[in-house]
């Protein structure tokens, strides 16, 4: 079974190089429809296709600014970094994996856990960054995401957790797979304690992410299209060797087999969370 | 016959049956690599290197097929095996195992993941990857076990859960997301055995306890040391490289502090004398249940907690 999986070969066909050229900077193909979209309408509609409602996938700092009251959130644990305990060395090596990772994304592991408002009620919230080694779930992952749990629970402050991530990460061995257990664990103590506990789940979540915290929610909605699945589709492929029904483990094929609350539009996610944690309140006394 | 010798034959016959099947090309390169695989463990045995056995080898070795399965361990070390079958929300699923025993006079439940010997039993059994209704299934018989304050054994030896279209559609997922979170609730005492392969989430999806122990030559691991070359070689050649790398054997996890102890296989292995491995396990975890029955239960969960806590280093 395979948690991280690195994407390739499903780029859609590129313009020529010419047009490529002219358009660079300013208009994309889009992914969904293929039509010529103007950058700047993306940006003004969340990174979602005007023509289409194609999502593209957006870094976990653009998430929190669109989800919380004014942008403005309190960052916890920022400077939480991987050790390389197992000292990892495949075609190169985890550490200087890491390192080039930091340097392209601005960002020093794959969840970024924060406090903040959301429709003035204080929030915990966990955004994983997907640009990050795909989102994998390392050691750091795993201990951010149960901090986030322990800290709704002593504050008795609704947790919503946003999942994008290839599974756990390879590079740390089994102490990776073991944070599957340590944050499940700790959300068997949030259950217990009555705080509401919302996942949202975007493309893509696969592997020991969904097969943990993002499958254990209150509420477990996601993103229209969202890739979800325990195995990755070419793992399906390569064991069961037939090509996968269209639109299979896509948030609309698991709202239908009954695995997910809801399929909520970006535009609306705001106010859907707002909405749902009127209803799933902090009991008090 | 040697574990090495065994390792080959194992192998061997593992090529065959590999051969079997329909063409493709992941199974041509996968081929290469059990061949090549195959070529080092020989070189292995004509220079007659006698060096501990690495990652590599204890993962054949983890994988032999007369290594003790759940059902042998269940028959060698309880009295009165009672199988209990059913998710009651779907089906039942053959590559789980669960059910009352007597172990010492005493009623316990255990649950585990059951490989097949033979080509019939290895498609019966699923190879022990257990589908949705079996998580399902051993989380419904641990809370029946919970509910009547019986002690929870659980047995690991799978190569992970099964990846299928209907596993998907069932919430293959889910089903394990579920059990972690609800094992950690569990009020009995629990006590994991990592029997042979300790395959990923699969693994895990029964794994969360008391005390988690290993056989000497098992296996834990995030990913199959083959899948973890395709993905990060992009090849089948490096399943070696990676098994060292993922530091997946007994020692390692203990070294990690993930599990709480190793325990010892007769001289020659596992798989040279079941009753011996059942009779070294049974003290294992006759001595482990006797220590966790003096802790209260909500103790034993809070400590279980705090086990899991700590993992992870960074
Ligand atoms: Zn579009």
């Amino acid at each position: 079974m395979t948690w991280f999986r690195k994407e390739k070969g499903i780029q859609n066909p590129t313009p020529s190089e010419e047009r490529r050229v002219k358009t660079e900077g300013l208009f994309l193909k889009c992914e969904g429809c293929k039509a010529i979209v103007w950058k700047k309408d993306l940006e003004t509609n969340l990174q979602v296709c005007p023509k289409c409602g194609h999502h593209y996938r957006i870094s976990a700092r653009q998430r929190l600014q669109w989800l919380l009251d004014n942008g403005c959130y309190e960052e916890l644990d920022a400077d939480m970094r991987s050790s390389d305990p197992l000292h990892f060395v495949d075609t190169k090596s985890y550490r200087d994996r890491l390192a080039v990772t930091e340097q392209q994304t601005g960002e020093k592991e794959a969840v970024i856990h924060v406090r903040g408002r959301l429709g003035e009620m204080p929030i915990v919230v966990a955004a994983m960054e997907y640009s990050f080694i795909g989102g994998s779930m390392g050691s750091v992952v795993g201990e951010k995401i149960t901090r986030a749990i322990e800290t709704a629970r002593a504050q008795r402050w609704p947790l919503v957790i946003i999942a994008a991530s290839g599974g756990a990460r390879m590079m740390e061995g089994a102490l990776s797979l073991m944070q599957m257990a340590k944050i499940s664990a700790s959300l068997a103590f949030l259950d217990q304690s009555a705080v509401p506990y919302i996942s949202v789940l975007t493309d893509p979540t696969t592997g020991g992410v969904t097969a943990s915290f993002a499958m254990l929610g209150d509420l477990n909605i996601a993103e229209p299209k969202a890739l979800i699945g325990f195995a990755g589709p070419r793992v399906i492929e390569q064991t069961i060797r037939q090509k996968l029904p269209q639109g299979f483990q896509r948030a609309e094929f698991l709202l239908e087999h009954g695995m997910l609350d809801a399929v909520v539009p970006r535009k609306e996610m705001r106010d859907y969370l707002i909405q749902a944690l009127k209803f799933l309140r902090v009991r008090t006394g | 016959m040697s574990d090495l010798e065994r390792s080959i034959a194992d192998l061997k016959e593992r090529i065959e049956e590999f051969q079997a099947l329909p063409p493709s090309q992941d199974q041509q390169a996968e081929l290469r690599g059990m061949r090549q695989t195959l070529e080092q463990l020989r070189r292995r045995v004509d220079t007659n290197q006698q060096k501990p056995l690495d990652a590599w080898e204890r993962t054949l070795l983890a994988r032999h097929d007369q290594r003790p399965y759940t059902l042998d361990m269940i028959n060698l070390i309880f009295r009165n095996f009672s199988e209990i079958h059913g998710d009651r929300r779907y089906r039942d699923d053959p590559a789980m195992i669960c059910g009352f025993a007597m172990f010492d006079g005493k009623p316990i439940v255990v649950v585990g993941q059951q490989k097949g010997r033979n080509m019939k039993q290895r498609i019966f059994r699923n190879y022990g990857m257990p589908k949705p209704e079996g998580y399902r299934k051993a989380i419904r018989v641990m809370k029946l076990g919970d509910k009547f304050g019986l002690p929870i054994l659980t047995l690991i030896d799978t190569p992970g859960a099964y990846p299928g279209i209907g596993a998907e559609e069932r919430g293959q997922a889910e089903a394990i997301a579920y059990n972690l979170r609800e094992m950690a609730k569990l009020s009995v005492p629990v006590i994991i055995t990592v029997l042979g392969e300790g395959g990923s989430g699969g693994a895990l999806g029964i794994g969360v306890g008391d005390r988690v122990l290993m056989l000497e030559n098992a296996t834990y691991s995030v990913i199959t040391p083959e899948s973890c070359s395709a993905i990060l070689w992009k090849d089948q050649l490096h399943a070696r490289e990676a098994a060292n790398g993922l530091r997946l054997s007994a020692q390692d996890l203990l070294d990690l502090q993930l599990i709480d102890e190793i325990v010892m296989e007769p001289c020659g292995g596992a798989h040279t004398n079941h009753q011996e491995t059942a009779n070294i396990l049974a003290d294992r975890l006759r001595f482990h249940l006797a220590e966790l029955e003096k802790t209260s239960p909500q103790e034993r969960t809070n400590l279980r907690y705090e086990k899991f806590r700590r993992m992870g280093a960074y």
